[in-house]
């Protein structure tokens, strides 16, 4: 792959594109992965909330837990998601279990 | 029609004809934390802001290392932006000299040098600038009041040209505090001579772009490369501003100014107000003694003036190097002297040139001093560095 030279750049390494950094796949130094274990999940959000890359994505649908129906679920982009823990820590019912990556 | 200009001089300090520069720029932000000797221009713009002559969002931070990320965020915005500090508070503010750079930001700062802790002096010397001299800003030095007031108004020209943050230094004290006659512009005519003309990028909500990012070892080079050329070509853009505005208000400087240099035989080189003004003291007692001297004086200190620095010392036998900071450990401790032995072995110019220290923390540089630089250059080539005026 060729990449532009210096003069076709633009100046002062801006990035010109909005949103372009989904495209940098940002899991690679993840040692712990995140799993949600939806049977204890009671969608309060809060892993949603305090995820510091954004990478807990909401789903919509229907889905029956238990003797429950939700509107949604949480799912982890592990694309991106850094394996910080900031997810296990604050989640208030334990349905999130930080596994060993694979070596 | 022809319009009549109106002369306006007016008594100042360095340091208020960089605030009168300033306020004549249409600044927007300006960022401010004292530090002797600089603290006198913000408090004029404070003035000029809390008075109404100048429309600007005038910003107290804690630091220096504040206040110039205050106006990284400003001028990444898209504001022209001003801020000035001296000494520690350059050493403070060091990391985000590369950042302002490296983000190709057209920041204007005022620094009347002095010299740096330990132990602590608040007096002149150039060890603070000399600090800065390669992290990617252009550099002028200038040698009166008259011309910090006229570079500042050229500094925003260039910047916002070249798109480069520029220092604007002079001696602290000895000029911050010294006053002066002035002519300032009229200010309709600078604001003329420095249109707003948009940025190619800028933050906006409407066209979102990210500044500042990570780059991996793919990328980073490039971005650096970019500076190197952007410097290369300040050069040219300083001589054509100074130019241009030679045009419009009738002074100008050039990057490199040389008196009585056309049949020198020796030549002291050197920057800033006190030591040009006690040079050419010292070149006309000399010439009065027999002794062909002159000066050369550099204003623009970077990008380095090679070309122009290389053609004023052209005909002379020997020279010095009269250097105001101390770099300590090189080949050489004067940081002009090493600049200009490294244009002159790059150029293949073999002359024998002397490096001089003096006026470190504001020793006093007498006449006499100077006079005697030349009498050693005539006694016999010599390449060392000689530190005058200590005790030793």
């Amino acid at each position: 792959m060729t990449l532009p030279k210096a003069t076709e750049l633009p100046i002062g390494a801006v990035v010109t594109e909005p949103g372009s950094t989904r495209r940098y796949s940002t899991a690679g130094w993840r040692t712990l992965k995140p799993v949600i274990h939806d049977d204890k999940c009671v969608r309060c959000q809060l892993c949603w909330l305090y995820c510091p890359e954004g990478t807990i994505a909401e789903v919509r649908g229907v889905f029956k837990v238990g003797g429950r129906t939700y509107d949604v679920k949480y799912e982890i982009i592990y694309d991106h998601c850094k394996g910080c823990g900031i997810c296990a820590n604050e989640c208030p019912t334990k349905a999130i279990e930080m596994v060993p990556e694979a070596p | 029609m022809q319009i009549q200009k109106t002369r306006k001089i007016e008594a100042l300090t360095s340091n208020y004809a960089v605030a009168y520069a300033v306020k004549a720029a249409d600044v927007d932000v300006i960022a401010v934390y004292p530090i002797t000797p600089q603290t006198t221009i913000v408090e004029k713009l404070s003035e000029f802001v809390a008075n109404g002559e100048l429309n600007a969002e005038l910003i107290h931070v804690e630091s220096e290392h504040s206040a110039l990320s205050a106006v990284v965020g400003a001028s990444a915005a898209g504001a022209r932006v001003f801020t000035a500090t001296s000494s520690q508070g350059l050493e403070l503010a060091h990391e985000v000299l590369h950042i302002a750079s490296g983000m190709r930001l057209p920041i204007v700062m005022a620094v009347p040098t002095r010299a740096v802790s330990a132990p602590i002096s608040i007096h002149n010397d150039y060890g603070d600038v000399m600090n800065a001299r390669d992290v990617g800003w252009v550099i002028y030095i200038a040698a009166s009041a008259q011309e910090v007031y006229d570079t500042v108004i050229q500094a925003y020209r260039l910047a916002e040209r070249a798109l480069l943050p520029v220092i604007v230094a002079y001696d602290g004290f000895l000029m911050s505090h010294t006053v002066e006659p002035v002519e300032l512009n009229d200010e309709e005519e600078v604001r003329k001579f420095l249109p707003r003309t948009p940025r190619p990028y800028t933050l906006n909500p409407r066209r979102p772009v990210t500044m500042g990012p990570l780059t991996s070892p793919d990328w980073y080079y490039e971005f650096k490369y970019q500076q190197v050329l952007a410097l290369q070509e300040a050069y040219k853009i300083a001589k054509d501003v100074d130019a241009e505005y030679s045009r419009a208000f009738g002074r100008g400087y050039g990057v490199v100014e040389s008196y009585r240099m056309e049949d020198a035989d020796y030549a002291i080189v050197t920057y800033g107000g006190a030591a040009y003004g006690n040079a050419k003291a010292a070149a006309d007692l000399a010439r009065e003694r027999g002794i062909a001297a002159g000066v050369v004086r550099i204003r623009l200190y970077r990008p380095f003036p090679t070309a122009d620095v290389l053609k004023a010392i052209s005909g002379v036998k020997a020279l010095a190097v009269l250097d105001r900071a101390i770099m300590f450990g090189g080949p050489a401790e004067g940081p002009l002297y090493r600049d200009l032995a490294a244009a002159m072995y790059m150029s293949g110019v073999d002359k024998p040139a002397v490096n001089v220290i003096h006026g470190i923390g504001q020793r006093t540089m007498y006449v006499e001093d100077l006079y005697k630089i030349y009498t050693m250059l005539r006694e016999g080539p010599r390449k060392e560095v000689v530190f005058m005026g200590v005790r030793i």
